[in-house]
């Protein structure tokens, strides 16, 4: 027996199609390959032009199903799950990968409560079990300490959430070619008991320490708010973006939502750097994915050093301004 | 109004240590608390009784032990509480634990508002709250970081997102999932952990709520867990020691030399 589809959920912002959407594309190709059955990627949106959905099919979707209404022109859950449970009954696909984002750890339970299906979060690995083709998804659980692979053996579609960056983005392929399905929104699925009523930005700039791939987290060793200023003189330098411990968060150093750790964001970027951070368990499970681990810290037995690929013992009031001098350098070369 | 707050008994995390040759986490010795993002829930929960009245009630799905956690929440100022406890619960994945405190809440008659930790520091995953959202047929707000207003049954809250803050408007009854910005958990007082103490806690089977058993434990739940390894955390990195202008020069020049090498800068 066939197959049935392989299906990945794209999500968009401002009109443009996001990174974590070609990143599933990557993870889904591998998948609909090995059971020999098509990628298809799933855009609810308030409006896309064929040019830029072109884009999904270019990184290897070979369909694209794309719902439009001003009524999906912003997330609420209600009505995104309307929706998707509408195409699942319809389309019977075999798998279901959205992000683990906000969007898609909000949607996605939402959508297998009522498709009466399992659903595994945050997975940081997926593959296809030889011999019965089921799913075998891999993620981090208690804090990171265990990898746990988890399968859905009966309920259809297998849905699983992915780590964002935790895979590459599929490359544009021009040569790729697929279909574009628009399926039209049926009114009756508006759910209207939860409005957006408003948003606002992060008053700094780029905040978003989830899709960086440089993170420069700062942590109590900083000793005072005004010393983050040499966190982000380095983060400039890099290109990154400022992260920061619990402890940095709970004095007051700096916001929450540039926590990384159990109690904040969990991130994987390329490289990952970590200032006058000891490495509590509650950090490490937040930024141990990262690529490449740089850690600067005074005391050596810091438990960072332990999951560190770089580190330097020393006062980081000492290290940074040289570090930075030296990036200057390298810069100007 | 009328508050819900399912809690979750976990392991310490900062203590957690595995057994590197069964991968599993040694329970002996570690010890239980409530989950510690359910924290913020709880504040939050007494917060808005105190601006609104009403009764805040705590529910947990767990062993007979877990009659702490909901103590430790009545300690904190909550009204009362539910242990939803037997065999048949044991194996549960996230759609099984939705379904069956989903039921138990129905059971508990009238309430305005369910509050829930963003997720749980063990499982890790975030989909429960949510889950019950859906089950429930109400209203679904995650990543909240405050509620601004709750008038005339309509709540305005806000909720952390990726670069931002979205504000919502939202029909009661819902259910929010809370992240640490929301509130400051308060300590339990001297005279809420004696009224924690006398106070009895129902525990509540299958029968009692209601609970179809097919729909609970291991058969009831669509995932099954095939394998769980440790995963090996040490990298064995460089390390250099920047003790005076020497090693701090050297230390400096290795690390960019190394983010050069591996084409980082």
């Amino acid at each position: 027996m066939p197959h049935r589809e392989v299906w990945t959920l794209a999500e968009a912002g401002e009109g443009k199609l996001r990174q974590v959407s070609f990143e599933l594309l990557s993870r889904g190709r591998k998948l609909a390959d090995k059971l020999e059955t098509q990628l298809c990627s799933v855009l609810l949106t308030g409006s896309m032009s064929d040019e830029d959905l072109e884009q999904l099919i270019k990184r290897g979707a070979d369909k694209v199903y794309v719902v439009e209404s001003p009524a999906l022109e912003n997330f609420t859950v209600e009505t995104h799950s309307n929706v998707l449970l509408d195409l699942i009954k319809q389309y019977k696909p075999e798998i279901f990968i959205a992000a683990a984002t906000t969007t898609g750890r909000t949607l996605m339970p939402h959508v297998s409560i009522r498709a009466n299906t399992g659903l595994t979060a945050d997975c940081t690995g997926l593959e296809i079990e030889d011999g019965t083709g089921n799913l075998l998804q891999t993620r981090p659980a208690i804090g990171g300490n265990i990898l746990a692979t988890i399968k859905t053996p009966e309920h259809r579609p297998q849905m699983a959430t992915v780590r964002p960056r935790s895979t590459r983005p599929a490359p544009i392929d021009e040569n790729n070619a697929g279909r574009i399905i628009r399926v039209e929104f049926k009114n009756n699925l508006e759910d209207k008991r939860v409005r957006r009523i408003g948003f606002r930005k992060n008053e700094d700039q780029g905040i978003d320490i989830q899709s960086a791939d440089v993170v420069v987290s700062g942590g109590k060793g900083l000793k005072k708010k005004e010393n983050f200023a040499l966190i982000r003189d380095l983060a400039d330098r890099l290109e990154g973006v400022v992260g920061a411990s619990r402890d940095a968060v709970d004095r007051g150093w700096i916001s929450y939502p540039h926590q990384v750790g159990l109690s904040g964001k969990t991130v994987t970027p390329k490289l990952y750097f970590a200032v006058g951070i000891s490495g509590a368990i509650q950090h490490l499970a937040g930024m141990k994915t990262a690529d490449t681990i740089v850690a600067i810290n005074s005391d050596p037995e810091a438990q960072i050093f332990k999951v560190a690929d770089f580190g330097i013992v020393g006062d980081l009031f000492e290290v940074l301004p040289s570090l930075n001098e030296k990036l200057e350098e390298v810069r100007s070369r | 109004m009328n508050i819900i707050i399912p809690v979750k008994q976990v392991p310490e995390t900062s203590n957690v240590k595995m057994d590197e040759k069964t991968g599993t986490m040694i329970r002996d010795g570690v010890e239980s608390i409530i989950n510690p993002l359910d924290l913020y829930a709880i504040e939050t929960g007494i917060q808005l009784k105190e601006k609104f009245g009403g009764l805040v009630t705590v529910i947990s799905m767990g062993p007979p032990a877990a009659e702490r956690a909901v103590k430790e929440a009545m300690a904190m100022g909550c009204d009362g509480g539910i242990v939803l406890t037997g065999k048949e619960f044991a194996g549960s994945d996230t759609w099984a634990t939705s379904y069956a405190l989903s039921e138990a809440i129905r059971k508990i008659g009238t309430w305005d508002l369910i509050l829930c930790g963003e997720r749980a520091t063990d499982g890790d995953t975030g989909q429960v709250g949510p889950g019950i959202a859906s089950f429930l047929d109400i209203s679904l707000a995650t990543y909240v970081s405050s509620v601004e207003d709750i008038d005339n049954g309509l709540m305005v809250v806000e909720r952390l997102v990726e670069g931002g803050y979205e504000k919502l408007q939202m029909e009661l009854p819902a259910l929010l999932t809370v992240v640490k910005e929301i509130s400051y958990p308060r300590l339990p007082t001297l005279r809420g952990k004696q009224k924690a103490r006398v106070t009895e806690v129902p525990r509540w089977s299958v029968d009692s709520a209601g609970i179809d058993k097919n729909r609970i434990g291991l058969n009831g739940s669509p995932t099954r867990v095939v394998k769980i390894e440790t995963p090996k955390v040490a990298r064995g990195g460089k390390i250099f020691a920047a003790k005076d202008e020497e090693s701090l020069g050297r230390a400096v020049d290795e690390l960019v030399d190394f983010l050069v090498m591996k084409e980082l800068i």
